[in-house]
């Protein structure tokens, strides 16, 4: 019976029972995160830090800050997803037989569910949509993203869910259901604590974000390149980068629909997931995992274009098979959204259903195999220089395809019916998304990091962490795929079968040598920082790019281009570079660019607000937070003094000096 | 292809606003006085024209007033349009043929049901 | 079509500023928010897949049959197919220029709007009345989540309709003004697609079971 007392009404279920002051490891977090945090804030208050930082990129419309700013908030959420896998690599080497670990199984549900939530909507998806928005308005010769308030926006709700992952650590619970919070253990019945409520609330607010970035990407794409870029002298980057956001545009709306509906069972007792009153718990998996798999081809994808720019940059020719490049990229886009069933082969839809998504499964390893035939050749009688970037994409070649075999090998229902949840297909599935998405992220982060802060990273960390990672992945790896192999079932906290502790010993390895490496990645970009006199970029060409962002300045200038390219062929700056091009000294205009905005960081505070407020049944801040955000929206609206223009002798300020610079590399 | 031309929005004659008010008129008020009279004493033919119906109804909708033909904005509407129909009956023939085979394989069965397996 | 620029002597012009693009404010907004609209549609799409198989769940509750009464949602139809004739109606006075006959329209699709609206919680009450809440059974989960998720973006659609009158009596009908129109008119009629959908499958098909 609920008390109605005044406490309740204020705090809902927050009581001071919340906070996990009887667990050790988590006051220790806590206190490293709170002084860690208080350095920071302290510091840059000290450097007068704040006007800076709120002026030049949180209100920040630019699609070259916000791209930055995910990355950031990606790379601050991998080392906590990476904290996560630590602690259950270490757990799993040490829990067998009477020894029960330091983790126990509530808490161990906690980590695996937080360590894959993070690490794809808080880390793979932020690191991609940050390259993406970086990069691609910089490809296709245009100044900004079509909408770039939206843009804004987009950042700043995915940021107001990874906060409420955050605080979830330290105020309640996380889930405890799985990084897809399965129904029926995600109704509240099996889980009735604020676990589940975080993951939804956190989700649905930033798979708005996605979905709005999404959108925006596309439009860009479509309406905004350079006059003379038709769709077939688009960079493959580009392509993918479409490719991807048209399957997230058609995918979030089905894990928003999911998600609301268990919302509705959780708060409304409504009967969709129930086991009760006609309720169906399958159809909640069939409806996740109608986003779930074509989601990771929204983050391969990417990646794939990444490897493809890298790839011909770093072996002086064109890419071997462009057209075949773009059809495959489409085919893989159409194929995955007929594949979903094969993540739950066993749940018993019969032999009909899982022949044909079996099917479908295995022929989409066809057109990705045709890509990776199509980066050997273009590998093949180039001039192959093996710096970082082009080392990523090997380790990739080799690593990745492995893990695209052993899903075609789970795509055989049959075999399926042996492995499913077990940790081959864990293996698996890190092995695509570490040997594909991560090691491209990798690649196009080094590659394209000179253009974005005008200094390389710095090459020996740089090579840490690529060792680091490859070496790690392959220790850490495969004894799970062989202990998966063998039979062993996966979110398990504790074994009795003490002839596995070798592999998950290790596995631990593995790990601790991974670590080394996400270490090195931030160390190279911290020395490089340290270094970045001799490191400097100052052609804006570092790498003999062939594509236009490699045109301008490194970084570029707020507006990219000071006259917006002319585009003849495929590979657009390597044609500009053939024919001679000098850059424009005179006849500039005015350019017009966008203003800076609140509306973003504030929109975005209140949805944390109303999901915390929805979280912990605090009502009356559900409320008042909700109606901020249509207030504020509407009053955003009445705004129409959008826009400035930058005057053309300031442009010319900024390109006369950038004509002091050496010219680009040949 | 980029554009260099401001492609104008559709805003359609007067003709095609006429023509679709009552072409929607007249395929709304057909399936109600279908259903609610009973003309057709079948059940399931019923089902079929009213769901054609429905279709014709949203095609016209979507001629008329959004004005989707394939100029609108260089022939990316059309595209657009096409490609979400296209998800739009995978999600829901897929799932509802999905969701069937789960529920006859799946679901509990009662103790008749039972007795006669 | 491919931009083929040589000057005199016969190099490729990468620069032509006379043939910089003149800023179109918005440029993008329409094909952004059809897209957007697409995405909308998507998750109707989840939402009809949900009561597709969800339907014949009754739990031992009230069927479709006792409970819907198809006048009502004739009126309802009526009341969402007049204010998207109006608005067409209003988007063509736009078009024109008249802007005060376009205002009157789109008020008056509002009004229709409401109607609508008032109609369905009407029917909702009474439901609930009865005992047909959304808690009764898989059934009813489904069919009010469906149709009440189509009435809260009808919900949206009127706010943002009212804003727009009030934006458009302050400023007139600016460049600005009248993509929003577009933008709402888009949106309106979405609304109204989906409600042939919810009609046709919910309410028709139900009464035939």
């Amino acid at each position: 019976m609920q008390d109605h007392s005044f406490t309740t009404t204020v705090f809902g279920r927050l009581t001071l029972e919340s906070l996990p002051i009887h667990e050790p490891i988590l006051v220790g977090t806590f206190i490293a995160v709170a002084a860690l945090g208080l350095i920071v804030v302290a510091a840059l208050t000290y450097f007068r830090l704040w006007g800076y930082l709120w002026k030049e990129w949180f209100t920040s419309v630019d699609h070259k800050r916000i791209g930055i700013m995910y990355i950031v908030l990606a790379i601050i959420m991998l080392l906590r997803g990476f904290s996560d896998a630590v602690m259950m690599r270490l757990q799993q080497a040490v829990a067998f037989g009477g020894n029960e670990g330091f983790l126990h199984s509530s808490h161990y549900d906690q980590i695996f569910t937080a360590h894959g939530t993070i690490m794809i909507f808080f880390v793979a998806i932020p690191l991609v949509v940050g390259i993406v928005n970086f990069v691609m308005p910089l490809q296709i010769g245009a100044r900004d993203v079509a909408f770039p308030y939206l843009n804004n926006l987009s950042f700043w709700l995915t940021v107001a869910g990874s906060v409420l992952v955050m605080i979830s650590l330290f105020v309640g619970e996380f889930a405890r259901t799985g990084w897809l919070s399965y129904a029926p253990l995600a109704e509240k019945a099996f889980s009735p604590d604020t676990g589940v409520d975080y993951y939804l609330w956190s989700l649905e607010i930033a798979g708005i974000g996605t979905t709005l970035s999404a959108v925006n990407m596309v439009a860009t794409v479509i309406k905004m390149r350079a006059p003379g870029m038709s769709l077939m002298k688009m960079p493959v980057f580009t392509w993918t980068a479409l490719c991807s956001n048209v399957l997230a545009i058609a995918i979030f709306p089905a894990l928003t629909a999911a998600f609301f509906l268990l919302l509705l069972d959780r708060y409304l007792d409504t009967a969709f997931f129930i086991n009760d009153l006609g309720g169906n718990a399958m159809l909640y998996w069939n409806m996740v995992w109608m986003w779930g798999h074509p989601e990771v081809y929204v983050l391969i994808l990417p990646a794939f274009g990444i490897y493809s720019e890298i790839t011909s940059t770093f072996t002086g020719k064109r890419l071997f098979g462009y057209g075949s490049m773009v059809y495959a990229t489409v085919v893989i886009t159409i194929l995955s959204y007929l594949v979903w069933l094969h993540h739950y082969f066993t749940m018993g839809s019969g032999a009909s259903v899982n022949a044909f998504f079996g099917i479908a499964t295995m022929v989409i390893a066809i057109p990705t195999g045709a890509k990776v035939f199509n980066w050997l050749f273009t590998m093949f009688r180039g001039e192959i220089r093996f710096e970082l970037p082009m080392m990523w994409v090997v380790a990739f070649m080799l690593t990745f395809v492995v893990g695209g075999m052993t899903g075609v090998l789970l795509a055989v229902p049959a075999a399926d019916f042996v492995l499913h949840n077990s940790l081959f297909l864990v293996a698996h599935f890190h092995n695509t998304i570490i040997g594909g998405v991560v090691f491209g992220l990798f690649a196009g982060m080094t590659y394209w990091f000179p253009k974005a802060f005008g200094f390389k990273m710095d090459e020996f960390w740089g090579k840490v962490a690529f060792w680091g990672w490859v070496i790690g992945y392959w220790v850490a790896w495969t004894p799970i795929y062989i202990v998966g192999l063998m039979g062993t079932t996966r979110r398990v906290n504790h074994f009795d079968d003490p002839t596995l502790q070798p592999y998950f010993v290790i596995a631990l390895i593995g790990a601790v040598i991974i670590l080394i490496g996400v270490l090195g990645f931030v160390m190279a970009i911290v020395m490089g920082i340290v270094k970045r006199n001799k490191l400097r970029d100052v052609t804006g060409d570092p790498w003999g790019g062939r594509t236009l962002e490699w045109s301008t300045t490194s970084p570029p200038p707020a507006y990219n281009f000071a006259i917006t390219p002319v585009v003849y062929e495929l590979d657009a700056w390597q044609d500009m570079k053939e024919h001679g091009y000098k850059h424009p000294t005179e006849g500039f205009r005015p350019v017009h660019m966008p203003r800076n905005t609140a509306t973003g960081v504030v929109v975005a505070a209140l949805a944390t607000a109303l999901g915390f407020g929805m979280i912990w049944y605090m009502w009356w801040l559900a409320a008042i937070s909700f109606a901020g955000i249509l207030v504020v929206s509407i009053v955003h609206t009445f705004n129409y003094s959008r826009d400035h223009y930058i005057p053309a002798d300031a442009i010319a300020l900024t390109e006369g000096k950038r004509a002091q610079q050496p010219a680009a590399r040949a | 292809m980029s554009t260099h031309h401001h492609t104008e929005p559709a805003h359609g004659s007067k003709g095609s606003i006429w023509t679709g008010s009552i072409l929607s008129i007249i395929l709304t008020v057909i399936p109600f006085w279908l259903v609610m009279s009973g003309a057709l004493e079948n059940a399931t033919a019923t089902t079929v024209i009213i769901f054609a119906l429905a279709i014709a109804q949203i095609i016209v909708h979507v001629v008329c007033f959004l004005h989707v033909d394939s100029r609108a904005e260089n022939g990316w509407t059309l595209i657009a349009f096409v490609f979400t129909a296209i998800i739009v009956v995978i999600t829901i023939v897929g799932t509802v043929w999905v969701m069937y085979n789960m529920n006859v394989n799946m679901m509990p069965i009662s103790t008749g049901e039972m007795s006669n397996m | 079509m491919t931009i083929q620029l040589v000057n005199k002597d016969a190099q490729r012009v990468y620069h032509q500023p006379e043939a910089e693009e003149h800023y179109h404010s918005g440029g993008a907004t329409m094909l952004g928010f059809w897209i957007y609209l697409m995405s909308d549609a998507l998750i109707f799409a989840s939402l009809f897949a949900v009561y597709g198989t969800l339907s014949r769940n009754y739990a031992g509750g009230p069927p479709p049959q006792h409970l819907f009464e198809l006048p009502l949602v004739a009126l309802n139809t009526g009341f969402l197919l007049a204010s998207s004739i109006v608005l067409s109606i209003g988007m063509q006075a736009m078009a024109a220029g008249r802007t005060a006959t376009m205002w009157r329209l789109l008020a008056v699709t509002g009004v229709l709007g409401a109607a609508f609206l008032c109609v369905e919680l009407y029917e909702f009450s009474s439901l609930i009345a009865e005992g047909a809440t959304p808690q009764r059974s898989a059934f009813l989960s489904a069919f009010f989540t469906l149709v009440g998720t189509h009435g809260l973006h009808v919900l949206f659609g009127l706010i943002w309709l009212v804003t727009l009158l009030v934006q458009i009596a302050q400023r007139g009908l600016n460049e600005d003004n009248k993509r929003r129109l577009m933008c709402l008119s888009m949106f309106w009629h979405f609304l109204d697609i989906i409600w042939i959908g919810v009609f046709t499958v919910v309410y028709l098909f139900g009464a035939l079971r």
